[in-house]
């Protein structure tokens, strides 16, 4: 019993911890209408991957990966710093996504006067339909307005053969 | 024989399609350029029946396009034929296209011409062709440049038509064709055209070489085949003269020339006839050579009414090469001669008529024979040929396939062969019938009212070439056995 | 000197363009931005050339970053495979350079251009570096790049759709990145290490453990996202189609395909063809997946009246067979995945380029629009039926040689079925793009639209015929590439190098 705790629940706390928080980052992207909601449901499910990252990199009863001067410097059990490493670049690279995805929402914001992604789909879809009846009509305008084959033009046609109209 | 001729005589029409172009402002000499491109072909390509008579068979691959497989020019004796026919009959289409094209006031014409050119070199390259690959590269190219010919007119129907042409040529050479190729190179490691075939010995069994067979067959929609005939009809909204030399000749001849040659040179006659790979294509041909000579009786279209017997016409030629024997391949190959020439005349009647007196409907035809003698002439001479009737050419293909049916002890093809010419008969010799013997209507011209000579004198020469072809089947004969070999 | 600079060739390709970039913002006016930008793609065009000839004759070319030697340090590796693909996106962005010049100018607003080119030079170099990398992570930070860039350039679209577009493909684009992120945590869990040819070799020992799985799942599915494999391809119809022209040249011709080469190097050079196809039926999955996106694809496209939203589902078909090239896993099927992979940017490049000077001369580009304009620009014009062609699989074209070689590659294992829904896709192919030529050549001009005659300026045109020419040139001389693209596919298998 002692074992499968420490084995399971604790031991593997910061896996759990990453789990949940992946799933709560992911419901969140998916679920959510708010842009803004949107993209801290997006860190939130980076961060997930970080803690997993850092978490790889652990030793039981290390210390931080920093430069110790000393004897204790020298027998120190240290966590894996590679692991930390890669997670600072992918952190800039999150940093860098939020920024760009919060400019996006200010420019959303400027042109549609919404966060709402529903708003902005109504919106959108508004003036699609409108879009897409005008190039409907104007298809069936071009097709009105086809030039036809005078009737006796030198075809194959049948006397009573109708004109395809297509 | 230097094997670039091979090349230049491909390229030669599609060179001379820019000065075609360059020339577009001033018709005339537009036109002698195009004539005389033409005849230059015509010229370069009889001056190769007599090393390919001597037994060569001059090579060129330019590169290659897949690995292995080259862009390949080889001549040899089905190859030349076709090339004659396509070449002979060009200048006489292109003087025939300018009487037209000028008589009805048609727009865009250097575009027509232009097109024609290509469509040429195209025939030629198809005619010249060393392997599979390079048939088809040019296959697709001609399916290409009538495109523009078809829609010539550019208004909703021949826009209707175009979509119809281009959809069924495209989805069987594609669909069908191409996958044919691919099975064939997997199974052979070559696509070369070769003496005796390449499939022979390859692991392809039985059933499996009547499954490639029928897909290459029906893969070539260009020979028109049922069910996938109905782009013939509907390219028929293009100007007479595309009908006349593309639809008649050049286009349709293409496909039955490729089946013919995948017969002879891919499947080899031999391994055909002894996995009996044609089976399937033996009877659907027939089905078709009788269900479109039945359409033909009830068309009222006179265009339609050719192009519905070009539909059966073209699967004589099928139905030879599916013989799978010496004597069907040698009547499939002088059919492609022949009808050429019938058909050809036929159309070139059609337009003549169409031009002079505005008519295209066969019931206002009654008693127009006496305005117009040559051009209904012509057309008698045209229609007993494709009849099978002796003094004219015709008769010397219908005696080789029907003796090479018998051969084969089909009995049952002698009998599809015998109703067939019975509704030859009835739906050709009903159109002179009528203009000669009928009386005319009120609004028909009395007295002589021919269409312009540049119309009439081309039909005249065909009509002549109809007979002419009679008395000098026995060269093209012997010339085209030579190439099959001894045997079967 | 000349020397030292040819031993530092691997590293130039990804540093020119990331050291150009803020130039251009510095230079802050669209011409000395744009100077920079053509410069810098031909140069690193030129030394990708350089590189593809050394990989023809050496096999691969090694570089360790800062002279620390692999696997600590990060190592570059150009092998047959990369370096074709690096070809083709060095190439793209040589002739969008040309292109983009008349084509940004034209959309957007004049002060905004000069971000434009250095977006783009940041896009070339997360793609190169993708294509270079021979280590986990950075691949990860090069997609990221990359991906970074690719939304800010759609973003700039001329129409305020681009905007939410954009922020559409940001939020799957970065859940695809993560779970790429995930993937390689799980490998460097088991191997320790993170440069590929190492996980590759420790990677044996533990290869059946769940974990291992779990990380080759989360890769497939985080590259199949920025790859726009169905399903997987919401994004990139609005993408393509808001997208400013040049940038749906340049984004629709390399990014898709140097996503799927990210997946082709994870399961085969660091997996292994074993594990991927033989323990678990990735192969069945993406045959399934492929062939519905040929399809569904092929349908979708028929049915837009926007030709650039037309193309764009018309891409989606097509990474429809490159997929299934390479979810074959057969020599043969690499071939021709890599083979469509090259052809299809060449087409779609071409298609882009001319569709985007129609852009340029309409201000539009639905089929109503460009009604007509067969006469007005005739050389754009024929420049969209040879590029349409090449997509159908006209024999002559590049589209054909890619088709050729696919067929090949599902008979001979006696695929018919699949062939067969290859030739439906390409007949569904002939049906939008003869949509497209018919209002091209047989309409009349867009009614109440005053526009002026005339082509579009001459470096457009440049670009789009020089795609077109290699278009024509790979369809005839096809033995080159295939030789080429084949040799890759043997090095990929690691037979006979």
């Amino acid at each position: 019993m002692q074992m499968l705790l420490t084995e399971t629940m604790p031991g593997l706390f910061n896996y759990w911890i990453v789990i949940v928080l992946m799933m709560i980052g992911f419901y969140t992207v998916i679920a959510h209408d708010n842009l803004v909601k949107k993209i801290i449901g997006l860190n939130i499910f980076q961060t997930s991957v970080f803690i997993f990252y850092i978490s790889m990199g652990q030793i039981t009863g290390s210390t931080a990966p920093i430069l110790m001067h000393g004897a204790a410097g020298q027998q120190a059990v240290y966590a894996h710093p590679l692991p930390q490493v890669l997670i600072l670049t992918a952190i800039v690279v999150g940093l860098s996504t939020t920024a760009l995805a919060l400019a996006l929402v200010v420019r959303i914001h400027e042109a549609y006067g919404s966060i709402e992604e529903d708003d902005i789909l109504a919106a959108d879809y508004q003036r699609g339909t409108q879009e897409s009846q005008k190039e409907q009509e104007r298809m069936a305008r071009a097709r009105a307005a086809e030039r036809h084959a005078s009737r006796d033009a030198d075809d194959g046609r049948e006397q009573d053969e109708d004109a395809p109209d297509s | 024989m230097n094997p670039l001729w091979l090349l230049a005589l491909v390229v030669w029409p599609a060179v001379m399609s820019l000065a075609v172009a360059a020339t577009g402002r001033w018709p005339n000499i537009r036109e002698t350029v195009s004539v005389a491109t033409g005849v230059a072909l015509l010229a370069g390509v009889v001056g190769l029946i007599e090393p390919i008579a001597a037994g060569e068979r001059p090579s060129l691959t330019l590169f290659e396009i897949l690995p292995g497989l080259g862009f390949t020019f080889t001549l040899e004796p089905l190859g030349l034929i076709f090339a004659l026919v396509a070449s002979a009959l060009w200048p006489l289409t292109t003087i025939y296209g300018a009487g037209y094209m000028r008589g009805n006031d048609e727009h865009a014409q250097t575009r027509f011409f232009v097109c024609f050119a290509l469509a040429i070199s195209a025939a030629i390259g198809i005619a010249m062709a060393g392997n599979l690959l390079t048939l088809f590269v040019f296959y697709e190219m001609m399916t290409l440049v009538t495109y523009p010919l078809v829609t010539h007119h550019g208004d909703a129907e021949s826009r209707a038509g175009g979509r119809i042409y281009l959809g069924i040529l495209l989805t069987t050479s594609i669909g069908l064709f191409l996958p044919a190729i691919v099975i064939t190179w997997l199974f052979a490691g070559t696509l070369t055209f070769t003496h005796g075939g390449i499939l022979a010995g390859t692991g392809l069994t039985a059933l499996g070489a009547i499954a490639l067979y029928t897909l290459f067959v029906y893969g070539i929609g260009k020979a028109a085949v049922m069910p996938f005939h109905r782009w013939l009809p509907s390219a028929m909204v293009a100007p007479t003269p595309v009908s006349a030399l593309l639809h008649a000749v050049a286009v349709v001849k293409a496909g039955v020339f490729s089946v013919l040659k995948i017969t002879v040179y891919i499947f080899g006659l031999d391994f055909a006839f002894k996995t009996g790979a044609t089976e399937i294509i033996l009877w659907t041909s027939s089905i078709t050579i009788i269900a479109a000579s039945v359409i033909a009786l009830y068309c009222d279209n006179l265009k339609k009414r050719l192009a519905y017997s070009t539909v059966g016409q073209l699967s004589y030629i099928v139905l030879g090469s599916a013989l799978a024997t010496k004597l069907g391949a040698v009547s499939g190959s002088l059919h492609i001669v022949t009808h050429a020439f019938g058909k050809i005349t036929l159309f070139f009647c059609a337009g003549a008529i169409y031009t002079a007196a505005h008519r295209k409907y066969i019931s206002q035809l009654n008693g127009l024979g006496r305005s117009m003698p040559f051009t209904f002439g012509a057309f008698t001479i045209a229609s007993l040929s494709l009849i099978g009737l002796p003094p004219m050419g015709g008769a010397w293909s219908k005696w080789y396939l029907m003796s090479g049916s018998a051969g084969v002890e089909e009995y049952a093809l002698l009998g599809v062969l015998a109703v067939s010419t019975l509704l030859n008969i009835v739906y050709l010799l009903d159109i002179p019938a009528r203009a000669f013997f009928l009386p005319a209507d009120d609004d028909t011209p009395r007295g002589f009212s021919e269409a312009p000579l540049a119309c009439v004198l081309p039909l005249c020469v065909t009509a002549a070439g109809c007979i002419a072809l009679f008395f000098f089947a026995y060269p093209i004969i012997s010339f085209i056995s030579s190439a099959l070999g001894e045997g079967a | 000197m000349i020397v030292q600079l040819f031993h530092q060739m691997p590293v130039l390709v990804v540093i020119l363009p990331l050291m150009a970039a803020p130039l251009c913002v510095i230079a802050h006016r669209a011409l000395p931005a744009w100077l920079i930008h053509t410069a810098v793609s031909w140069v690193v065009f030129g030394i990708s050339f350089l590189l593809f000839v050394e990989t023809r004759v050496a096999g691969r070319v090694v570089y360790a970053l800062g002279g620390w030697a692999p696997p600590f340090g990060i190592e570059l590796v150009i092998d047959r495979f990369s370096a074709i693909v690096l070809l083709l996106v060095t190439g793209m962005s040589a002739l969008t350079s040309l292109y983009a010049r008349a084509s940004i100018a034209a959309e957007l607003p004049r002060e905004r251009a000069y971000l434009v080119y250095a977006a783009m030079l940041l896009c070339l170099c997360g793609l190169v570096g993708m294509t270079v990398t021979g280590d986990a992570f950075n691949l990860f930070v090069f997609l990221e790049v990359s991906s970074l860039a690719s939304y800010s350039l759609i973003a700039m679209g001329p129409s305020r759709r681009a905007l939410l577009s954009s922020f559409q493909y940001l939020i799957m684009g970065t859940v695809g990145g993560t779970f790429l992120l995930i993937g390689i945590g799980f490998l460097y869990v088991m191997t320790g290490t993170l440069n590929m040819a190492d996980i590759a070799q420790r990677l044996q020992g533990v290869a059946h453990t769940h974990t291992v799985e779990a990380g080759l799942a989360f890769i497939v599915v985080g590259l199949s996202l920025k790859a726009a494999l169905f399903p997987l391809h919401a994004w990139l119809p609005n993408a393509y189609t808001y997208a400013p022209s040049s940038v749906s040249v340049f984004i629709a011709a390399t990014s898709t395909k140097v996503a799927v080469y990210a997946l082709i190097r994870f399961v085969f050079t660091v997996f292994g063809a074993d594990l991927a196809f033989d323990s678990l039926p990735l192969g069945d999955v993406l045959i399934v997946l492929s062939v519905a996106a040929m399809l569904s694809g092929s349908l979708a496209a028929i049915f837009q009246t926007d030709v650039k939203r037309l193309l764009a589902w018309s891409s989606v078909a097509q990474m429809g067979y490159i997929v299934l090239g390479f979810a074959l896993a057969t020599g043969a099927g690499l071939t021709a995945a890599l083979t469509h992979m090259v052809n299809h940017g060449l087409i779609k490049g071409a298609l882009f380029m001319a569709v985007g000077a129609m852009f340029w001369r309409m201000q539009a580009c639905s089929i109503n629009d460009i009604a007509g304009l067969g006469k007005r620009m005739p050389w754009t014009c024929a420049a969209f039926v040879v590029g349409g062609l090449s997509l159908i699989g006209f024999p002559g074209t590049a589209g054909f040689i890619s088709k050729w070689v696919l067929l090949q590659a599902l008979m001979v294992d006696h695929h018919w079925l699949l062939a067969a829904a290859i030739l439906v896709s390409s007949l569904l192919a002939v049906i939008y793009i003869g949509r497209v030529v018919e209002s091209l050549y047989f309409r009349e001009p867009a009614e109440g639209r005053k526009v002026a005659r005339g082509e579009a300026p001459a470096l457009m045109l440049v670009a789009t015929w020089t795609l077109v020419a290699l278009n024509i040139a790979v369809g005839l001389f096809g033995a080159a590439e295939v030789d080429a693209t084949r040799q890759a596919a043997m090095s990929l298998l690691g037979v006979g190098q």
